[in-house]
């Protein structure tokens, strides 16, 4: 686990807007807002969101059109609409560049999977698995979504304007999911680290084995899952709810107030027995 | 993983073959091992259609053992000799391919008594048994199997289908689905997942004088639900039912003569997307497959944990 070689106690540190330097066995690399390297990929390409562009996938197959995007991304492409993807699988998935990226309609399975950093809007809907593994940018889905939503994100905001079915936020390690409807079973099943939010109700066994990271609900919750529990929701909560919420432009008016914490309480695994510097890092 | 599509039209009838050919041939990347209808059309002025098989499609692919031609001639005069000592009357007969057949006949008695008869031919299976059901299944992709039985132009109101990976069961048409509700006329299902209580709720019904084909275990989702509706129990009750008494991963899709239902269990473990207007209702595990039918822009959604649903034409 990681050590933490600088720390600073402020309020935006304890909402999550720090910078951290981690030093030790792991590999993971904190955003560092002063270095503008960090914006890019090495071989990643330097795109124009005023250079716009279309592409009609209705004749093409999902290897086509992934082949497309990163064609158009090299040829400097800031803005890609894609017309017609009438649920086909695996669109848009592993760019790892800057982007502005619109589907008009819905995805299918695997959408915009394996991503870090494009901005993307879906105006349909999405099948099982949408934005799986993704690291950073934003996703936002305007109608509703199959399973597996946002399944071991790492980062990055993943927005669903509709429903989601089972297990979204499955092994997330990071990053935020907001639902403005409701969830399935098994919502944040063995997450990490992260956020989900989710506006409506919730199916049972909400957060399962979950390890740490938050969850937050309006609604109603069917049943909480093993070692999931309620905690109490702080100001600094409701602060980081009502900023997230106005920036995903979903649930202006709702009152985050009243919404139900849950979190990990750690009973399934022993953290008392992790040596000091991993238990820190679990914390 | 296989693959399951539905669609029921309200208050119409259309090119159902041909529509449900579509649905499954864009389901084919999950289970391109066999393919199945079961289609719901006008039936035949109240007669009942049989449709059996008296042999395997040895094909490629196939793990059935290969049989001559004369052994399945054989096998139909036996039925054939069944059905008059049943005192059934054949109208018409079809031979569609060396080993299965259409017959429309003329039946008045038990339907229990009437298949074990039947398929006390050796190698003889009744796929389906109904007014207005006709239950084809064989080895091959959709476009395969549809053409093969000639299927394209068949009409009808609902239909259910399966594009089956095999992963329990050998590769033949005996464990394909759908599976036909026996000894309940005009009942169907194809399911998607794996049911870990299967020998248990077998050998249940099996002393319920309930009979298996195969030891596929979609095949007992058909045959309980059978049960129950032989006991009077209405096809949405046994469907709850059936979520809490059948153990696994498991969505399902069941289809009488008149309704057609979905059953999603409590893990939500097995994909479904639905899609439900007015005037049709159509379901399958992908959302391409309901995209051959509406390309243009639909809302559709996931049914949730433990979700039950019937509509009717």
């Amino acid at each position: 686990m990681a050590n933490l070689k600088q720390v600073k106690d402020s309020k935006a540190h304890s909402m999550g807007l720090h910078k951290e330097v981690l030093t030790g066995r792991t590999q993971q690399v904190f955003f560092n807002s002063e270095e503008a390297e960090n914006f890019f990929y090495y071989g990643a390409y330097d795109v124009d969101f005023n250079k716009r562009t279309e592409v009609d996938v209705a004749d093409k197959s999902c290897k086509e059109l992934n082949g497309k995007l990163n064609s158009l991304i090299e040829e400097g492409y800031g803005t890609i609409v894609v017309k017609n993807p009438q649920g086909k699988h695996s669109l848009g998935v592993g760019i790892l560049n800057k982007l502005n990226l619109i589907f008009e309609g819905s995805l299918g399975y695997f959408a915009v999977g394996s991503i870090d950093g494009p901005i993307v809007r879906i105006t349909g809907r999405v099948g099982w698995s949408c934005a799986e593994n993704m690291m950073a940018g934003k996703v936002v889905v305007e109608k509703n979504a199959g399973s597996c939503f946002g399944a071991a994100i790492r980062g990055g905001d993943l927005i669903c304007r509709g429903s989601v079915g089972a297990r979204t936020g499955i092994d997330m390690k990071g990053g935020t999911i907001m639902i403005g409807g409701d969830a399935g079973i098994f919502t944040g099943f063995m997450m990490q680290r992260g956020r989900i939010i989710i506006l409506g109700n919730t199916g049972p066994n909400l957060g399962d084995s979950m390890y740490d990271g938050t969850i937050f609900v309006g609604g109603t919750i069917k049943s909480l899952g093993s070692d999931a529990v309620e905690s109490k929701l702080t100001s600094l909560d409701i602060a980081w709810l009502k900023r997230k919420l106005k920036v995903a432009e979903i649930g202006s008016d709702f009152d985050v107030s009243k919404m139900t914490k849950i979190v990990s309480g750690k009973k399934l695994w022993n953290y008392d027995k992790l040596e000091p510097t991993e238990k820190k890092g679990a914390i | 993983m296989c693959g399951i599509a539905g669609l029921i039209h309200k208050g119409k009838t259309v090119n159902i073959g041909k529509e449900l050919r579509d649905m499954l041939q864009a389901l084919k990347h999950r289970g391109p091992d066999s393919t199945g209808y079961a289609l719901y059309g006008e039936g035949s002025n109240g007669d009942y259609i049989m449709r059996f098989k008296v042999g395997e499609n040895v094909g490629e692919g196939s793990s059935a053992v290969n049989e001559d031609k004369s052994v399945y001639d054989s096998r139909k005069k036996q039925v054939d000799s069944h059905l008059k000592e049943l005192g059934a009357q054949i109208v018409k007969e079809d031979r569609l391919t060396p080993y299965s057949f259409r017959y429309i006949i003329k039946y008045d008695k038990d339907l229990m008594e009437f298949s074990k008869k039947i398929e006390s031919v050796e190698m003889t299976e009744i796929l389906s048994l109904g007014k207005s059901l006709e239950l084809v299944k064989d080895l091959g992709d959709a476009n395969t199997v549809s053409k093969q039985y000639g299927l394209d132009k068949m009409k009808g109101t609902h239909a259910i289908g399966h594009s089956r990976m095999a992963t329990e069961s050998g590769v033949d048409i005996r464990s394909a689905h759908p599976f036909w509700g026996y000894p309940f006329s005009d009942m169907s299902v194809v399911h998607n997942g794996q049911l870990t209580s299967y020998w248990n709720n077998r050998r249940a019904l099996e002393r319920k004088g309930m009979r298996f084909m195969s030891e596929c275990d979609s095949e007992l989702i058909a045959v309980y639900l059978a049960e129950k509706m032989r006991r009077g129990i209405a096809l949405e009750e046994g469907m709850k039912d059936s979520i809490k008494e059948l153990d696994g991963v498991f969505t399902y899709l069941v289809a009488t003569k008149d309704s057609l239902g979905m059953a999603k269990d409590v893990m939500a473990a097995k994909p479904m997307v639905l899609y439900e207007s007015d005037d049709l209702v159509a379901l399958g595990s992908e959302e391409i497959a309901i995209r051959t039918l509406l390309p243009q822009e639909i809302d559709t959604y996931d049914p949730y944990e433990g979700e039950v649903k019937v509509w009717q034409t």
